[in-house]
Parts: structure tokens; sequence; C-alpha cells
């Protein structure tokens, strides 16, 4: 390439648009990291320039710590892997009070993940983090067992889901964000839930519930027996959720679900999704984020799109 | 700071059956790298096997910017690895994790390793006698033909003494009744050990009987490596109780005594 053609490639760049909109939320580019799979971001900052992703969804937050589960949490499948980590975090006001101002100072996008075992829970989080500078919104998990009704997951229910969704926009003025669990059967139903809840966007979806057997020691391989089955095994699954999610509720969705490289995330803007979250891959790849960002610009320039806008839900029905 | 590098295979060997050598050119790695730090490695492009495996770093020769890891072929990864050829390029993040400290009020260490678990302990005790620090290692593996190591151990002129359990090279019998012998007769100021759990911890009882520190070096299935998905949990014991860290990044290398085995878990 001659030196001209960089200058003109560099200025090509500089016009292209990655800004994207997220329920009220202005990210810099549609490449986020997913939660639980990044820490709280500091983890990759010898690969990454943190402040440079779209945003930064860090590790679930609960009220008080959690231990988590004992090990071994996680086990590699073909093409992916499950892990019950159950969790561990050092609670909400270590959230708020060291990692929070440390990614402020460095001018990070940052989401929070709360998770919660009580609709009480999962208010008083909200209620705890509102107003607290530095967040751009909320993603609630609701992959959580909620303990007064036997344990049922919130995510299974599309009342449950509409109450707690309604109970944190209450105690919010962020943006709302459901992640919604794959393991049910209609997928549409409790977006729709969520949307007449009063959520602002959507996340799908979250790990397929799964387990592996040692045939040695004759018994479960996870010391929690059952794992969330994340990675490239469920990108079909988790597109297909989007792609219909898309057509039946009019919120803007962030995708993820085993992206692996930048054809994968057009596959999920194309498939409808506003923005993409980057999980198990990060594992693979350190800096896979950076690369999937380049990725998209470079295929922009290839296809004259100057606004990224301009393909999201290019491949859902007229 | 931990880096990613294609690194060029320039040397990989099986030195007994399914024990391997594997050397390849990584500058940045081998320039920061210290004993008990490991290297993730890619080992295929495809998506089965998807993750890194981890590896500690069995040598490093920082003129050549070269690094020599050594591993046992368990399952499908270090199957794929150990085909690997010389003179491709291998995908290896590292360094990661903590090192070994290195006691400098100490006359004398043992270091302990059980199969394997010899691998970060022969650039630790390069380093060690480059301190002046005198060193015993003891070694101990099923048979005699899987003593690999030794001929490390030789070259560099560290003194090491062996334990087979079928008998058939020095003592009959595990590593650590070797070290329970020779913490009868002879002067021990620290102990460095990496094996399989089971030894690490009559590595800890004993160590702990007779008041001598030293550090242990654990495994664990990981998946980033770097502290970020919280997969590789160990139990260690702290202040009021118990707590999980984290082996790749809290570890892999912790305190004799702060480790909590699983015959002392709650499961
Ligand atoms: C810090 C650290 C340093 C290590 N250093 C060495 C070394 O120097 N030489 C060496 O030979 N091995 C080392 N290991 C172990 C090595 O990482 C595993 O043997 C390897 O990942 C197995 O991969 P596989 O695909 O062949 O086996 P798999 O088919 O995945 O599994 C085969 C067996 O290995 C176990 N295993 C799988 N993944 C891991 C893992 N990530 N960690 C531990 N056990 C695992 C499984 O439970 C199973 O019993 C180290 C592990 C750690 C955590
Ligand atoms: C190790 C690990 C930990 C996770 N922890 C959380 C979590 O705390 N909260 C959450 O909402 N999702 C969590 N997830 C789910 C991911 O955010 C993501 O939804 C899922 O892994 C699918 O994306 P992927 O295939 O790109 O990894 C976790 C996933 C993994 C692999
Ligand atoms: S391997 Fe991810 S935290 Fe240790």
């Amino acid at each position: 390439m001659s030196v001209t053609d960089k200058k003109t490639r560099k200025k090509a760049r500089a016009q292209l648009n990655l800004q994207v909109n997220l329920g009220g939320m202005q990210l810099k580019n549609p490449v986020t990291v997913a939660s639980g799979t990044f820490g709280y971001g500091f983890e990759y900052e010898p690969f990454v320039d943190i402040a440079g992703l779209g945003a930064v969804i860090v590790k679930g937050t609960t009220l008080e710590p959690r231990m988590g589960n004992p090990s071994p949490r996680i086990i590699e499948t073909p093409a992916g892997m499950l892990n019950a980590i159950g969790l561990e975090n050092p609670g909400v006001d270590v959230f708020i009070g060291e990692y929070l101002p440390a990614l402020r100072s460095r001018g990070v996008t940052v989401i929070a993940n709360i998770a919660g075992n009580t609709m009480e829970e999962y208010a008083r989080l909200a209620a705890r983090l509102d107003g607290q500078p530095g967040i751009a919104g909320l993603e609630l998990n609701i992959s959580c067992p909620n303990v007064k009704q036997g344990g049922l997951q919130f995510g299974t229910d599309p009342v449950m889901v509409k109450e707690m969704v309604a109970a944190v926009k209450s105690q919010t003025s962020l943006p709302v964000m459901p992640k919604l669990s794959p393991n049910v059967t209609d997928i549409t139903a409790i977006a729709r839930a969520a949307y007449e809840g009063g959520a602002d966007c959507l996340a799908l979806i979250n790990t397929l519930m799964g387990m592996a057997i040692d045939v040695d020691k004759r018994r479960p391989v996870l010391a929690n027996t059952f794992g969330g089955l994340s990675g490239p095994a469920i990108k079909p699954v988790a597109l297909r959720m989007v792609y219909q999610v898309a057509q039946e509720v009019p919120l803007p969705i962030m995708g993820l679900g085993g992206i692996m490289n930048t054809r994968d995330a057009l596959e999920f803007l194309m498939a409808g999704a506003t923005a993409i979250s980057i999980g198990t891959a990060n594992f693979v790849d350190p800096m896979i984020t950076t690369q999937i960002i380049a990725g998209l610009q470079e295929y922009m320039e290839e296809c004259h799109i100057a606004d990224i806008n301009d393909i999201i839900g290019a491949a859902l029905p007229q | 700071m931990s880096s990613v590098e294609k690194a060029l295979v320039i040397r990989h060997r099986e030195v007994v059956p399914d024990y391997y050598e594997l050397e390849f050119i990584a500058p940045e790695i081998a320039l920061e790298v210290l004993p008990g730090q490991f290297v993730n490695i890619r080992i295929s492009d495809s998506l089965d096997p998807l993750l890194r495996r981890p590896f500690s770093v069995y040598d490093v020769d920082k003129k050549l910017g070269s690094i020599t890891v050594f591993y046992k072929v368990v399952g499908k990864g270090t199957k794929l690895l150990s085909q690997m050829p010389i003179q491709k390029p291998l995908d290896v993040m590292g360094p990661l994790g903590r090192s070994f400290s290195i006691p400098t009020e100490a006359d004398q260490v043992f270091l302990v390793g059980g199969g394997v678990g010899i691998a970060p302990l022969v650039y630790l005790s390069r380093v060690l006698s480059s301190e002046g620090i005198k060193t015993k290692v003891l070694m101990g593996a099923s048979t005699a033909g899987f003593l690999a190591g030794k001929s490390m151990f030789e070259k560099f002129g560290v003194p090491f003494l062996v334990s087979t359990d079928d008998g058939s090279e020095g003592l009959k019998g595990r590593v650590t009744q070797l070290l329970a012998e020779q913490l009868l007769i002879d002067k021990c100021d620290y102990i460095f050990a990496c094996g399989p759990e089971s030894m690490l911890e009559t590595v800890t009882e004993l160590a702990m009987e007779q008041n001598i520190k030293g550090e242990i070096s654990l495994e664990g299935h990981m998946a980033c490596g770097v502290g970020a998905c919280l997969g590789c949990a160990h139990l260690v014991k702290t202040g009021e109780g118990q707590r999980y860290a984290k082996i790749c990044s809290e570890g892999p290398v912790f305190k004799i005594g702060e480790v909590l085995f699983h015959s002392q878990d709650e499961r």
C-alpha cells in the first residue's frame, strides 16, 4: 500500500460511524465484552485498550459478597465450555468503592450486571447503583433461581420477568437491559414481558444449561453438576433467538453467544442486534475485541457503508 | 507485562514415552518470565480444542529469546501438541501467574517434584544456584523410564535424588517418603514442590510438622489464565475462614500452609 493509499484509508476510517445507541446507552462502537468473561476489565489491560471498547459489562454483582461454587467450575466441551462459577463476587459495595472509580478514571463505558435471589434484591441493587457516576446502564441477569418461588429461574416465567423489570425500573434512572435466558420454550414471550415491564433494551443470550460426565470416575465433571454452555457451540441458537426477538419486540438488542470473529459479529448485527458482546472468545484470543472492531471497519470500507447502523437488521425479512 | 507471541518452534522431541520437550522463540515472554510462571498455548486454530492449555516454563534461554516447556500427553490438546512440527509458529500467551520467591536467607532448599510436576523446578533450580543457594532436587515417578527431567539437572549440575513406585531406580516408594527421609538426615530451610495434589498435601504436612517454610505450585482447569473468568478457583485459608483463590493470577505458586486440600474441603 502506498503512503497516499494509507492516508486516504485513514481518512475514510475517521469518517465511518461506529457509534450506536443501545436503549439510551451511547456506545463508541457496537463491540462490548460479556459479563463474567472479562472480570472488571483490568485483567485484560495488557492486551486491550479497555476504554476503546463499546462497553465493559462487568462480572455479575450481588448485594452481599458471594464465595462461589467448589471446583471444578469449568470444563471444555466440543467447540464450547461449561461453567458453574456460582456468581463469585465481592458484593456491590466493593464494586462501587473500588472497581468503579478505577474504571471511571480510565474512561471506560461500564455496564453493571446485577443478580439476586429475590425481586427485592434486584430492586435494592438498582437503587444502590442509581446515581453512581460512571455507569452507563444496568444489565439484569435473570437466569438466577428465585428462592421465594422454590428456585424457579426468574427468566423462565414471563410474569416474574415483567414484575422484576418494573421493580428495577422504579428504582433507577439508568437504562435497564434484561439479559434473557435461552432455557425457555418461547424466547419471544419472555422478551415481550420484559418490554411490557419497561425494559430499555435486551441482551440475549445467557448460557444454555448443560452437563458433562467423567466416564472414568462415573460422576458429573462439574462440582455443581450442571453448568452453562458458552462458546461457538451455542452461536446458531443465539442467532436464531436474536432474529426472532428483533421481529417481535420493538427494543434494541445486545446480541451474544459464541461470537468468535468479525463475520460472526456481522451475523448478529444483520439478525437485528444493535450491539454485540464477546465472551468465551476472549479466553481463546485476548485481543479478539480489538480485532473485531477493526474488522467491522474494514467490512464497512469494502462495502461502502458509512454508518454501522445501516447494517443492523439487514438480514431480517423486509 | 504479558503478551501474545507467534512463537517459532525450534525444537520438539519425545524425551521418554509420552513426555515431550518443546522449545520456541518468544523473546518478549523469555525476557520477563520468572521461575514458576506459566504460558497459555493455543494448540489449534480450529474450534476444538477451543481453550488454551497452560504449561509451566521449564527452561528459558534469555540470549536466544527461547522458552522450553515440558509436557505429558494426557488428552486431546496435548496429543495434538505432540504432533506440532518444528519451524511452525505457535500462539503463546504469557508470562502468566505469580512466580516462586527466592529465599535469600536459606542455606539449603529442597525441590520436590512428582511426575510432570518437575517442570517448573528446573528453571527454579538454575536461578537458585545462580543466587548461591544450595539446592537438592527430590524427584519421583512411577518407574525409572519416566524420570524425565533428570538430564536437565545433570546438565546444570544440580544434585538430585530419585524415587520410583516400582523401585526400578532410587528409593522404592513415593517422593514424599524420600522427602521424609531426607528431612531426617539433611538440613533444609525451605521447600518448593509441584506435582499431584495428594503429593502436595503430604509435602505440606511434612513441612508444617517441622516448621519449614515453602511454596507449592498448583494446577487446575483454566479458561482465561488472567484472573477474569474465576474458573480456576482453589480453596485457601484466610484470617477468618476460607475463600476461593484464582490459581492463574494469585497462584499457581502458593505458600505452604495457605492452601486447603480436597480432603479438608467441605465436600
Ligand atoms: C499453571 C499450570 C501449569 C501446568 N504446567 C504443566 C507442565 O509444565 N507440563 C504438563 O504436562 N502439564 C502442565 N499442566 C497441565 C496441563 O495444562 C494439562 O495437562 C493440559 O491442559 C491437558 O490438556 P489436554 O487437552 O491434553 O487434556 P484434556 O483432554 O483436556 O484432559 C485430560 C486430563 O487433563 C485434565 N485437564 C484438562 N485441562 C486441564 C487444565 N487446564 N489444567 C489441569 N488439568 C487439566 C483433565 O481433567 C483430564 O484429566 C499445567 C497446568 C497448570 C494449570
Ligand atoms: C466463565 C463465565 C462466567 C460468566 N458469568 C456471568 C455472569 O456473572 N453474569 C451473566 O449475566 N453472565 C455470565 N456469563 C455468560 C456470558 O456473559 C455470556 O452470556 C455467555 O457466555 C454467552 O456468550 P459467549 O458464547 O460469547 O461466551 C458467564 C460466562 C462464562 C463463560
Ligand atoms: S483461568 Fe480464568 S480466572 Fe483463572
